[in-house]
């Protein structure tokens, strides 16, 4: 080490800097892992959801996603022509999409398959497919379908396989000759679920001609998909699409693209993940600054005499401040560079994660030199503040003062003696006593440094507790059923006796969904008013936290975020256009908002829904609790009903939950509590360091007149010890704080979290931070009992 | 340069350091005249005052009333950056406890002074003269004090100063490597002719000396000049 740097023409003081950062490299480490930690969280959130983005548009644009979707009953293919005339239409793709139910081989219970024609012997002129393996389906070959890939995958079905559907009622078998991926359905979820569900859901597409004949729309089509024009005003496209569907071609509303199902999904996702990117990573970064500030200070501190000497040899103060400012930049450049590296590490596996859980047939990484630059900036911003005001300090004292050993601190007898317990303190303890209330900055600092450390754990582990009760009050407190059953059209009150007869079904509660869109001013929102019962039991309205709501009669319940979309509160009339059977507008008074943790939801009880749409008793399917024995028996009943479109298995959506996004959000945490975990060991083991450093003199002067190694490390752990423990609370206190901070940051239109923190979170902090601390001891421990007492009492440096 | 005018004039030189409570008066009016190429030692016990008058003279403290002249130069009315550029170059200090930097070896703690000089002596050239010339790669903590001390002595001279201040360069030394020191010191002041002046306690140092001024209770209590000098290698205490 000497002998290579002594060969480099460097300047003494340079040397200098290098050395004194050898010779503390764990110190130096620790505060550029501190430092890094910050960095790389967030190089990694920030590139992650830059190449998500870049990977959506890049795949949007290379397939060609449409900006507007729209369905409808049925229209002749001369209509495309008058959509195509609409101002700032560029591109339109009509087509035949059907909702079949499908029978899959070794799956107990339907599952629902929705097929989308494709055109003969050309690629679509929106919406493309990727294909990821075989081929597309030849025109005239009807039975040909290409699948969907992620369905495909969770039946271990390949080209060569097939699967059969009722198409039309009848039952028919499609040869899959192709695997594909789709724009529309990177989030592969069913119309009007929350919760993608691969298994019993997928997406197929035919050629157009076999399938317009089998849905009798030959020379028509019943779904449209627009591409827009540059600077084409997408609500006049909306309102004229509309006016040209909704009269006599039953439109259905056309949706623009950042409401299309599997978008709205990713841009929440996306917008998600940004927001908790500028939180998150200020929130470490801003901790690690703290840090380096307070363990520079008193690193310069211990250099005291050093800085004497460089200005009695002439060294000007801003030259010694450089000199000690350099110090930091090299500690935070390193903590830099560690950071970044780590960042574009971990921003690169997330977005593969991402990449996989949602359905993209690209994965494009990418760290923009801005992020960057920014991390870094931050990082030595925090390093040079952090360094300069200490350095400054140890500057601007004048250099006979600081020649001076520092006058003997004035000790008093500390308050806990004067309170009498002062009786019960050994010698050792009154030391640590008298130390801590001697410097109060220096100890409440040490206790805000561990305190913060242990405040980034709560912080970032506390998401689990948040998700862990919303699926519970999800899926324990408001869906009580085991089974949701979806009818293929609107059937009469006497289809729930149908299913109530089914084996194994223990009770059953229909429930009524329309399409409507819900307008309020120039607020609206295209969604679907389900109608229940006013007192089910197998599927609850809840309130945050979680309180069971009852209906009232007649007035319309919103999710809070639905309301806010629409700008409406309770008392508001709202006004419903129904986009089933005859259209018509209806003002319906908003009764209650509930503070829901999924979805966008508008209720209404099942018979003011009936009065509404002027019909009888039209149910679209049932709630079904039913006798875990029998479910096989039922699930071969409900494939047999051909009534039935398609089942949701609430365990099996559980699953999926936990599979996709549960499973997701585990992981970001995990980066999260690796990075809390490596800033709490930092700033512990910094700590007990420098306290090591600055009281090395003090200690071995115990150690010569005769104390023993334990009775001398105990007054400095004991110190440390006394500092974590107050600092543990106080760290939770912080973190709880921090972590309520976070909540709105988390929020989209597709999720809230409630806001709980469980013991656990605690425990697992105030573990880990304590970890920290008996690990930083052991080490300090270690030093200590190697304290060579003879040179420590020699030299004053 | 006027040889005969000295290199510097005290004047009327106070220093009262408040200490919380109490005010510890250092200095209490000090007048004094240090002639160029003078060796000069400064006596007095603990708390005499010697220390803080050896540092206003070094630009390392400022008095609280009076006034120091360098060479015609009021040194009161400088501020920071005119006493950095003093000390850096017409000053070279020698510490009790040596002040050298751990992480620097012998040479490289020369290095950081003749980096920032106009005209250093090679560190080399220095350390040879202080008798060290194969430790030069050594780090202190692997030296002696004696070395350590004369390490301090060439990284005080390497810049040629006018004028070299030693606060106890023996204090923390035995006798024979005290000696050592002194010979140092001595070569210094002989072979390149800069005024030197060493604070002590030890009255036996006082006897190499031109002029030995006493000090007690921050005032001036004997002025004399020697008129025989005992060489560094006699002095015993």
């Amino acid at each position: 080490m000497v002998t290579g740097i002594s060969r480099w023409p460097m300047s003494a003081l340079n040397r200098k800097l290098v050395r004194d950062l050898w010779h503390v490299r764990g110190q130096v480490l620790a505060i550029a892992a501190v430092v890094g930690a910050g960095i790389a969280l967030y190089v990694a959130m920030l590139s992650t959801f830059d190449s998500l983005d870049l990977t959506l548009r890049t795949y949007y644009d290379r397939y060609r996603f449409g900006d507007v979707f729209v369905s409808l009953e049925r229209a002749p293919l001369a209509v495309a022509d008058e959509l195509v005339a609409i101002p700032g239409v560029a591109r339109v793709e009509t087509r035949v999409v059907a909702d079949v139910t499908l029978d899959v081989p070794g799956l107990d219970e339907p599952a629902a398959g929705r097929l989308i024609s494709f055109p003969a012997g050309s690629r679509p002129a929106l919406c493309d497919l990727f294909l990821r393996e075989g081929r597309l389906p030849e025109s005239g070959r009807p039975d040909e379908v290409v699948a969907s890939e992620g369905f495909a995958r969770a039946h271990g079905l390949h080209p060569g396989k097939s699967i059969r559907a009722v198409i039309n009622g009848r039952l028919r078998a499609l040869a899959i000759v192709g695997l594909a991926l789709s724009p529309e359905f990177i989030y592969p979820v069913r119309p009007g679920e929350i919760l993608p569900d691969e298994k019993r859901f997928g997406v197929f597409w035919m050629d157009r001609r076999a399938l317009a004949t089998a849905f009798s729309l030959d020379g028509a089509f019943n779904d449209a998909v627009l591409g827009l024009m540059r600077g084409a005003s997408e609500p006049d496209v909306l309102a004229r699409v509309d006016r040209l569907l909704e009269s006599g071609y039953g439109g259905l509303g056309a949706v623009p693209r950042s409401l299309q199902a599997s978008h709205w999904y990713l841009a929440n996702e996306l917008v998600q993940l940004r927001n908790s990117g500028a939180y998150v990573p200020v929130i470490f970064l801003g901790v690690a600054a703290f840090l380096l500030n307070v363990v520079l200070s008193r690193l310069v501190l211990v250099q005291r005499p050093q800085v004497a000497a460089l200005k009695a040899l002439g060294y000007s103060n801003r030259e010694v401040a450089w000199h000690y400012v350099k110090g930091s930049l090299a500690i935070a450049g390193l903590g830099a560079v560690l950071g970044v590296a780590a960042g574009a590490w971990f921003g690169w596996a997330m977005t593969r994660m991402y990449t996989l859980f949602f359905h993209f047939p690209i994965l494009l990484y990418r760290l923009q030199s801005p992020i960057v630059v920014r991390a870094v900036a931050l990082g030595l911003l925090a390093a040079a503040l952090g360094g300069l005001g200490a350095v400054w300090r140890a500057a601007r004292m004048a250099p006979a003062e600081a020649l001076r050993p520092e006058v003997p601190a004035r000790y008093s007898v500390s308050l806990a003696e004067r309170t009498g317990l002062g009786r019960f303190l050994t010698q050792p303890a009154r030391m640590i006593a008298r130390a801590l209330q001697r410097h109060p900055g220096r100890a409440a600092l040490s206790v805000l440094g561990i305190g913060l450390g242990t405040a980034l754990m709560v912080v970032g582990t506390f998401g689990l507790d948040s998700m862990d009760l919303m699926m519970d009050v999800q899926f324990n407190v408001a869906q009580r059923f085991d089974v949701m059953t979806t009818f293929v059209r609107p059937a009469s009150a006497g289809a729930l006796d149908e299913i109530r007869r089914l084996p194994g079904v223990i009770a059953a509660e229909p429930f009524r969904a329309v399409p409507v869109r819900l307008r309020n001013a120039h607020h609206s929102r295209h969604t679907a008013i389900t109608g229940v019962l006013p007192d089910a039991r197998l599927n609850r309205i809840i309130d945050s936290p979680a309180r069971v709501v009852d209906l009232p009669a007649g007035g319309l319940v919103l999710s809070a975020m639905l309301a806010r979309v629409l700008g409406a509160r309770p008392g508001d009339d709202v006004t419903v256009e129904v986009l089933e059977g005859p259209r018509r507008d209806v003002r319906v008074r908003l009764a209650n908002v509930v503070d829901e943790y999924m979805g966008m939801n508008a209720y209404l009880e099942l018979g003011a829904l009936h009065a509404l749409m002027r019909e009888g008793g039209t149910i679209s399917g049932a709630f079904l609790q039913v006798d875990q024995a029998r479910t096989r028996e039922l699930y071969a009943a409900l494939k047999a009903t051909p009534r039935v479109a398609g089942v949701l298995l609430k365990d099996a959506a559980l699953a999926s939950f936990n599979d996709t996004m549960a499973s997701m959000m585990r992981q970001m945490l995990s980066v999260y509590v690796l990075f809390a975990g490596i800033i709490a060991f930092g700033v512990v083991y910094n700590n007990a360091r420098i306290s090591l450093a600055e009281r090395s003199r003090e200690l071995a002067t115990l150690r010569v007149i005769g104390f023993s190694r334990g009775e001398v490390s105990y007054i400095l752990l004991g110190e440390i010890a006394v500092l974590t423990l107050i600092a543990l609370p106080v760290g939770c206190l912080m973190g709880y704080g921090m972590a309520a901070g976070m909540m709105s940051i988390l929020e989209t239109e597709l999720w809230r979290l409630p806001f709980v923190i469980l013991p656990r979170t605690y425990a697992f902090a105030v573990i880990t931070s304590t970890s920290a601390t008996l690990v930083s001891a052991l080490i300090v421990r270690r030093r200590l009992d190697r304290l060579d007492l003879v040179a420590v009492l020699k030299i004053r440096e | 340069m006027d040889e005969s005018a000295p290199i510097f004039s005290v004047r009327g030189l106070t220093k009262r350091y408040d200490m919380g409570a109490v005010q510890v008066h250092a200095l209490r009016g000090v007048d004094l005249d240090i002639a160029e190429g003078e060796f000069l030692v400064l006596l007095g016990h603990s708390g005499s005052g010697k220390s803080t008058l050896v540092n206003i003279l070094g630009g390392l403290d400022a008095p609280t009333s009076g006034q120091v002249f360098f060479r015609g130069l009021d040194m009161t009315a400088a501020d920071d950056a005119a006493l950095t550029a003093f000390r850096r170059r017409r000053v070279g200090f020698v510490f009790q406890f040596y002040n050298l930097i751990p992480s620097l070896t012998a040479r490289e703690n020369v290095d950081l002074v003749t980096e920032i000089s106009e005209s250093p002596l090679p560190a080399a050239d220095v350390l040879a003269m202080m008798g060290l010339a194969d430790r030069m790669d050594h780090f202190p903590a692997q030296m002696s004090g004696g070395e350590q001390q004369r390490i301090a002595i060439a990284r005080a001279v390497a810049k040629q100063p006018d004028v070299l201040l030693c606060d106890e360069p023996t204090g923390a030394l035995d006798i024979s490597t005290g000696v050592l020191v002194l010979e140092a010191l001595d070569a210094v002041h002989h072979q390149l002719g800069t005024t030197v002046v060493v604070i002590t306690h030890n009255a036996s140092i006082a006897t190499m000396a031109n002029r030995v001024v006493t000090l007690a209770d921050g005032r001036i209590s004997d002025d004399r000049r020697n008129a025989t000098h005992v060489a560094p290698s006699e002095i015993r205490w």
